[in-house]
Order: structure tokens, then sequence, then C-alpha cells
């Protein structure tokens, strides 16, 4: 995995509550049995019509909206526990998901594949947003070292929370398993100590 | 220190705790299905890993199984593929595996109560949301995703950051014609969709202890509506009467040692929950949604909310949610035209859930112009409505019987609702495209899923 500390980039906004994962990826696209291609299908029946045509007026068609932090209203990614919800936003090409509420499911697998959720305050979002309509290029950096994230357009700044094991996984690009799998001797005395 | 049923379950099952970091939690079951965890088992093959406690894990498709000759290949080729990898992967990894058409197939979180599979006490996941259901009998148990389900292959645990705990009370008495799902709905529009998000919900009170245990499921399976990580009901006689003789159920001796057990899982008294509501049983109405999510739910007979009632934040997705189910501000929708009628998932598939639906139809006719998808839970369910005879009520009504899946709940295979067309559905989603591409779904509970497949309208049960 690609190690993440600190990303500047441009954005894509998407203004609305409750997100749901069937939003991010319809059920009839989860039958594939890898992690690949999940990415062409973000946002499907928001992105496109019923004849696969794009529709222009949904951000993602939208040339003048491009990046890898997509900034979204309260509750992302509610619903079901799919992680190709994660996949494809991942495969997009997006590494930063800033919304000022995540749903719990979605957060741990969004991170299990190295996309980062980063919560901020509502009136901070409520800023992103206005500052993108002045002008759609601004950037956000993202420092996960110091744990802040800051608005280039006005120059503000808000500390996000990431507890310290996960920070470490996204910073050395280490996973869940590895460490689990270190444990087994602990986890064989636990078994015995219960029975 | 007092203990809440959560606590004592969560902390019975630390393995340890990373310095400042997650909970690494020990699992006693995991339930597979085909969707979530085909990456798993690969990524299980690429590091050269074997299940580590194959005997703990259940393995069954549901999500994209036909409710049609089932006993003929799937026809779609990608659902097929996906049914038959699950196959090949619990059987490479010498996992139990209830195939489609088996007698014990159907969907998991349908199949493990009534399996006895799932026990008060115990910890479950599934990369399933609605695991949260398998909490009624007074367990912990949660959704997780692929990366996890493959943890829980490899290790028999998960890393969890501990969740909150809350108490929802429901005090008083169920009205008449007012189901459990009834009671969750109301619930979700009172918390709203994320509104118990990072929790972990207990239901207690009078009107919780009335329920019967497929009552409570439906509750629990609910939980994930409002963003809980699960919810759970203490178990009791109702719930021990419940397991008492069901295949994998303790036995004998041992069934009176697990009772001895259970009976004290239950939150000590004066034990603090981080948030606590009660709601009042008498107050609520049955239920339909109007919008597009679990949380836009009203009483039958109310009007949708006014655009100014609604936060000025909240109301481009407001206005979005109406528009998608062609309705306005301020209406009602009772008495509206709907087109489907589902009667399944697992929110109301089960054996009470078909009972309550026949005695309403008996004697009554299916609407012209509609179309009635009824749908088992599992075969055990199909079985329990034949040997009651509810099939022939329900055809001499004019409807018929499908068999067991998942069905037009999420729209995997083909049980798809056209777009724009209106269904009346039992099952816990009413997103976007849920129920198939365009299509706009009124989440309901069996009693007015019932009144809609004979008058062809949104109808009071009641009246
Ligand atoms: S019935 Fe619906 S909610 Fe339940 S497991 Fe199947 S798809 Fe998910």
């Amino acid at each position: 995995m690609e190690k993440f500390i600190t990303l500047t980039s441009t954005i894509v906004p998407l203004p609305i509550e409750n997100v749901d994962t069937d939003q991010i990826i319809p059920a009839r696209f989860l039958k594939a049995t890898s992690k690949e291609g999940f990415g062409d299908n973000l946002f499907r029946d928001w992105r496109y019509d019923k004849n696969n045509t794009p529709i222009a007026s949904f951000v993602l068609n939208n040339p003048t909206y491009q990046g890898q932090i997509l900034v979204a209203g309260k509750n992302f990614g509610s619903g079901s526990s799919r992680e190709h919800a994660a996949w494809a936003i991942a495969g997009y090409g997006f590494r930063v998901v800033v919304s000022s509420f995540f749903a719990d499911i979605f957060k741990n697998n969004a991170m299990n594949n190295f996309v980062l959720p980063v919560v901020v305050s509502e009136p901070f979002l409520a800023e992103i947003f206005e500052s993108l309509s002045k002008d759609s290029k601004i950037t956000l950096t993202v420092n996960l070292e110091a744990q802040t994230i800051t608005n280039d357009a006005n120059g503000k700044s808000e500390s996000f929370f990431i507890n310290p094991y996960k920070k470490d996984c996204f910073i050395n690009g280490l996973d869940d398993i590895d460490y689990l799998l270190s444990k087994k001797t602990q986890i064989e005395q636990y078994e015995k100590a219960r029975n | 220190m007092k203990k809440t049923l959560f606590d004592k379950i969560w902390d019975t099952h630390v393995v340890s705790t990373v310095q400042e970091g997650p909970t690494q939690l020990y699992i006693d079951r995991m339930y597979c299905h085909e969707v979530t965890s085909p990456q798993a088992f690969d990524g299980m093959r690429k590091r050269g890993l074997k299940v580590f406690r194959p005997e703990q894990i259940t393995c069954m498709p549901d999500h994209n199984i036909p409710t049609i000759h089932q006993e003929s290949p799937i026809e779609d080729p990608i659902s097929k593929k996906q049914v038959d990898t699950l196959t090949k992967n619990a059987l490479d990894f010498g996992l139990t595996h209830y195939q489609m058409g088996h007698e014990k197939n159907g969907i998991i979180h349908v199949v493990g109560p009534e399996n006895g599979l799932s026990l008060p006490g115990m910890t479950m996941v599934c990369g399933d949301s609605h695991t949260s259901t398998h909490g009624a009998l007074g367990a912990v148990a949660f959704g997780i995703g692929t990366s996890e389900v493959e943890m829980v292959l490899a290790t028999q645990c998960v890393f969890q950051s501990r969740p909150k705990t809350m108490r929802i009370n429901i005090v008083g008495k169920l009205n008449p014609g007012v189901t459990s799902k009834d009671l969750a709905l109301y619930v979700i529009a009172k918390v709203t969709t994320g509104g118990a998000t990072g929790y972990f919900v207990e239901y207690a009170g009078e009107a919780i202890e009335a329920l019967s245990m497929e009552q409570r499921l439906t509750v629990c399976n609910l939980s994930i509506e409002m963003g809980a990580r699960g919810g759970l009901v203490a178990p009791d006689e109702i719930t021990f009467s419940y397991l008492k003789g069901r295949e994998f159920a303790p036995k004998g001796e041992e069934w009176e040692k697990a009772v001895a057990k259970w009976k004290e899982l239950k939150s000590d008294e004066g034990a603090v929950f981080d948030k606590e509501v009660t709601f009042d049983a008498a107050d609520i109405d049955p239920m339909v949604t109007y919008g597009t999510n679990p949380g836009m739910g009203m009483g039958i007979n109310d009007s949708i909310p006014s655009l100014d009632s609604i936060d000025e934040a909240s109301q481009i997705s407001f206005v979005k949610s109406l528009d998608y189910m062609g309705y306005k501000p301020g209406e009602k929708i009772m008495g509206k035209a709907i087109d489907y009628v589902f009667l399944g998932s697992c929110t109301n598939g089960r054996i009470e859930d078909f009972r309550i639906f026949a005695d309403y139809v008996k004697g009554k006719k299916k609407a012209d112009n509609i179309t009635v998808w009824l749908v088992p839970g599992s075969w055990a369910v199909d079985k329990q409505i034949k040997a009651e005879g509810l099939d022939k009520v329900l055809i001499e009504a004019g409807f018929q019987l499908r068999q067991p899946g998942c069905s037009a709940c999420l729209a995997m295979n083909d049980d798809k609702v056209p777009a724009g067309k209106y269904a009346v559905s039992t099952s816990n989603r009413n997103f976007e495209g849920r129920q198939g591409p365009g299509a706009r779904t009124i989440l309901a509970g069996p009693l007015v899923a019932a009144a809609a497949a004979v008058t062809g309208r949104i109808t009071d049960p009641r009246i």
C-alpha cells in the first residue's frame, strides 16, 4: 500500500446527506468475485441514465470538479456493510472522504482500504462548500501526521481524530490481518481459559 | 462496577486491547454469504492460510438466488459464478455450507436463529449489516466488511472500537393492529437514520418483553437502520423456550447449564448507559415510509412533513428524496395506489409474518393489476407455512408462494420492481434503487402489506 502522510488536492463535492451504500455502489454491481473494477460503477445510478449515458448534471461527469478528495454531506456511507463501497471509492481514485458524520461500518471498511475518512465540524463542512461555490479549484490539505485538515481557500484548519493504531497502519502501510496473525498464541490461550 | 448486558458479553470476548487502539474481539460464530466473502477467501489463498476455526463458521448463499426454479441452475451467469464460488470456497476450506435448495438454506439471519446456531451470550459476525438481527437472542451480533471477514477466517477475531451503549425503553403495550415492524419504524423515525451511529442498543421495557422471539428478531434486525452497530434484548423465558430443542442448541444437561448461565445475561440494576431514550408503545400506529431512508417514516394516517419544518441544511436531500418518490411535502400517502407488494426478507420473512399476512387476506382477494411476491425467509419457514395450511389460504386469495431467498429486498436476482413503480415492502431499506433501478419503496409491516395486497392502495389494516 502507498503510504499516506499528507495530501493536498482539489475537491469533488457531493453536498447530499445520508448518502447510502446502495447509492455508492448499487447491489446489481456486487456480483464480482474480485476487488477490481468497482470504481467504474461508483454512484452508478446518479452518474448514468438507463441507456448508460452520463448524466451531465452529476458531479462526477462535470470536468470542473476533480481530485482525490470527496466532500459529502452528513451521515455518509449508511446502510449495507458492503466493502464494495470502499473499493468503488478507492478504485475511482479518492484517497480521502470528508464529511461531518460517517456510518460506522463504512468508516472501518474505508480505513481497511486505505481511504481516510475525515470527520469535520458542520460549520467547517459548510465553509468548504461555500469556498467551492466561489472557486471550483480550491484545495484541501490533509496532514495525517498532525491530524489536521486545512481549507486552503481561507486558511482555516481543524484537527480530526484517528486512533493511533490506525494512524500507524496508514503511515506504514500495514494491515490488521498481519497484526492478528502475530497474536495466534494469545488467541489459543484465550480459548483455553474460556473452556 | 455495574454493567450493561452489552458490557458483559463484550468484556468476556476481549482477547487484547491495542494500546490507545481498537479491541481484539473473539468471535464465537461467523456466517458467510456469497456476495461479501469471495474476496476474503481469495485473500486467504494469497496468504496461504487455513481457516482457523472452521467449526464456528456456516456458509449459505441467499442474496443472488432466484425465487423460482431453484431446482435448475441459475440463469444469470454472474450470479451463478458467485454462488458457485461460495460452494467451492466452503469445500476448499472445510466449512459447513447449506447450498441452494438444501433444507437448511434460506436467508442467513432467518436460518441462524431457527437452527439454534445463534445463541445468547455469543459474539457473532457476518459480512452483512443485518447481522444485528441475532442480537434478539441476547447476543452481540454485528455486520462487518470483507477485510474483516478475512480476519475472522484467519484468526476468529476482529478489531473493533468499543461502541457506546444506548438503551431504548418502550413502555406500555402495543395497540391492536400494530406489529413489531411498526414499533421499529417508529423508533427509527424518532431516532433518525444516523441517530444511533456509534452505539450498541439494548431494547427494553414492557412492550419489548411482551414481544415473541420472532418479533424481537424484527426489531433487532432494524437497529442498523438508525446507524447502530447492533441491537440486543436480554434473554428470558421467551428466548429459552424458543431455543429449546432447536438443532444446534445445547441438549440435556448442557442445556440446563446453558440456561443457568444465560439467566445472568441482563443489565445490572443501575448500570449506566451512554444514552437512554423512552417511548410509549401506545403512541405507535401502523407505520409507512414516504422517503428514501428508513428514518423517513410516519403513522399511516399522517402527512409528510412540510418543507419549512425541515432544517435548511437538510432541505436539498429532503426535496431530492420526495422527487424520487413522486410525493409532495405536506401530503398524505394513505389511499395512494401501489404496484407491488413484497412480503419477505430477514426483517419479515418468518412464519409469524406469514401468519399475519394470511390471517388478513383470508376470505379476501388479491387486488387486480398488482404484483405480489411472497417469499419465505427459509425452507424451514416454507415447510411450516405448508404444515399450517397457510399456502392454501394464500392460493385461495389469489397469491402464490415463491422459493426462499433475499429476493426483492435488494433485487440482486430477477425480483426487481420496475422504474417508477411503487412497492409496499416488508424489507428494511427504501434507498433509491434498492428494489431495482428507479423503484419506489414504501416500507411497512406485514399487516399493512396484506392490506395493500388486497386493495392495491396504501390502506390502514385496522379499518
Ligand atoms: S433479506 Fe435483505 S437485508 Fe436481509 S440479508 Fe438479504 S438482502 Fe440483506
